[in-house]
């Protein structure tokens, strides 16, 4: 892994200078509890930085799925959950009275575990999001609907049946249509919670190439319950257990050598 | 006593249950076929495009068909808005409560009154305190209130089927409830609402009790919703309880199923089609 290579802290200095802060994501002191008294999150600290890749892995239950959610604000929708601490994007808390979740969720794309193409033609799947932002105009849809079908690798497998149904398309393609839609809003963070957890070999290793290449433009976590994924494809890696985080380094460091006995455990496959 | 083979047993369960469902068809044909070999000698041209001559004993029933299909149209476009909107209400923005829990029950509870005392209530309410008179309107909004159960009751079925995961790909992308609703839950949950409003038309056609208080009886063509007009069931249930115009009759019954078989079948022929285009 080179992840931590030249380009990177070039374009995060660039950063740096720009903006006075290399860190897109910050996560401080961050808990969740939900209505029946269980804690899904506990004093959690840590940071993504621009053009990074975050792999977040861990057991089932042990928080990830709801810390991808609280960064996008769709866990707010839960009735009766207790949030502590904060989360800021470009140093700006989400949770500010003056955030709107609908922008947010702009800016902060999320794709899901189950490919999720809604019931419509594969261009009308990835216009979704831009109509809804009011965008009409036959020209600049046809433009974004091609720039995201390019940037998840799938324009070449569909640029010629676009008007077909995107339930029709097979798993490994239609979680690339669900990236491609995610990415025509030009999102600035991309949120993928276990997106090839029911792919096969050939279509994950599709999607880990379209990752590594959405890195050059966008801010990703990776949500993963596979290790070897996130060690192919993070830059750091961070290790959920209990809604504890129990390690969160450079995913070289994690990968060779694991401060936490229990990190240790979960890669080597000892458990989990 | 010794115990059956259950092969036997398989044999006899399935002769029964063949006859039980054979007995439930003939009963419909029997039904259909008979109304439309009495009927069918009536119907014809003149029939459904003259007036009543005689207090509806000959002549045609053309005004009855416009007061039907008026009436029909009135009560649908009072009556789906508010249900949809009530079940849109209930599934999407609160959560379930006592209240939704009330709301619910009731809505039960209006589904269970019989038609002659919403169309009582009809009267007293529209017809006399609201000062509507015998009309279309004070028609109508008794039957929209007759159907609302109904239309609630299938809007909120065909909402719920619709998957979680489609209106969270919506909100993720920065949709707002509004716009997940109209653009995602609304469409996949057509097929249902529709099954709804099409079940209510049939109800709507073939009411009488709720109707003849309310619409009145009266033999012109309704020209606007505030005059009186008689349904085709209505005709119906006066040429056979107060004439001896059995033909008539027959001729008018023959219409009401006819109509209700079209409906039936157009809504099957829609319903394929809005799924083929969304699947």
């Amino acid at each position: 892994m080179s992840e931590d290579g030249r380009v990177n802290s070039e374009a995060a200095a660039q950063e740096n200078a720009a903006t006075g802060s290399r860190n897109k994501i910050v996560v401080q002191d961050f808990g969740f509890t939900y209505q029946d008294g269980i804690v899904a999150l506990d004093n959690i600290n840590l940071s993504v930085a621009r053009n990074e890749i975050l792999g977040i892995m861990g057991p089932a239950r042990s928080g990830k799925s709801t810390l991808l959610r609280s960064i996008n604000r769709m866990a707010d929708a839960i009735p009766g959950v207790v949030r502590k601490g904060s989360i800021s994007l470009d140093g700006e808390d989400i949770y500010a009275d003056e955030v709107a979740p609908d922008d947010l969720r702009r800016r902060v794309g999320m794709v899901f575990d189950v490919p999720v193409p809604l019931p419509r033609s594969i261009y009308d799947n990835v216009a979704y999001g831009p109509r809804l932002q009011g965008i009409r105009d036959r020209k600049k849809l046809d433009e974004l609907v091609e720039f995201g079908l390019r940037s998840a690798i799938l324009w070449d497998e569909v640029k010629d049946r676009l008007d077909t149904s995107g339930l029709r398309l097979s798993g490994g393609q239609q979680q690339r249509l669900c990236i491609a839609r995610t990415l025509a809003l030009d999102p600035e963070v991309i949120l993928l919670d276990e997106p090839c957890s029911g792919l096969d070999p050939i279509s994950t290793l599709k999607i880990e190439e379209a990752l590594s290449e959405l890195k050059s433009k966008y801010t990703i976590i990776l949500v993963t319950n596979n290790t070897k994924q996130a060690a192919r494809v993070s830059d750091k890696t961070a290790y959920f257990l209990m809604g504890e985080l129990v390690e969160y380094g450079k995913t070289k460091q994690i990968f060779t050598v694991p401060r936490d006995r229990r990190t240790d455990d979960y890669i080597s496959g000892r458990f989990g | 006593m010794k115990r059956l083979d259950p092969g036997v047993t398989q044999k006899i369960v399935r002769g029964i249950l063949v006859s039980f469902t054979a007995l439930t068809v003939s009963i419909l044909v029997f039904i259909i076929t008979y109304v439309l070999l009495k009927g069918l000698p009536v119907l014809g041209w003149e029939f459904l495009t003259k007036g009543a001559v005689d207090a509806g004993t000959s002549g045609g029933i053309f005004p009855f068909i416009v007061s039907t299909v008026f009436i029909t149209v009135v009560a649908l476009a009072i009556a789906t808005p508010l249900g949809v909107g009530t079940a849109i209400y209930l599934t999407e923005y609160t959560r379930e409560t006592i209240v939704t829990k009330v709301v619910r029950f009731a809505a039960e509870c209006l589904a269970g009154i019989p038609s002659i005392i919403l169309g009582l209530f009809g009267f007293i309410t529209f017809v006399l305190f609201l000062k509507l008179g015998w009309s279309i309107l004070s028609g109508a909004l008794t039957l929209a209130i007759m159907i609302l159960p109904t239309i609630i009751r299938t809007s909120e079925e065909a909402i719920i089927s619709v998957p979680q995961n489609q209106r969270d790909v919506s909100t993720s992308l920065g949709g707002t409830r509004w716009q997940t609703v109209t653009r995602v839950v609304l469409p996949s949950a057509l097929p249902g609402i529709v099954t709804g409003i099409m079940l209510s038309v049939g109800r709507c056609i073939g009411e009488t009790a709720a109707v003849i208080f309310t619409a009145g009886s009266a033999l012109p063509t309704p020209t606007s919703v505030f005059a009186s007009g008689r349904t085709l069931a209505v005709h119906f249930y006066i040429l056979a309880t107060e004439t001896d115009a059995f033909g008539m009759a027959y001729g008018t019954a023959a219409v009401l199923i006819i109509a209700i078989l079209t409906i039936n079948v157009m809504a099957y022929w829609m319903m394929h089609r809005i799924m083929r285009k969304f699947s």
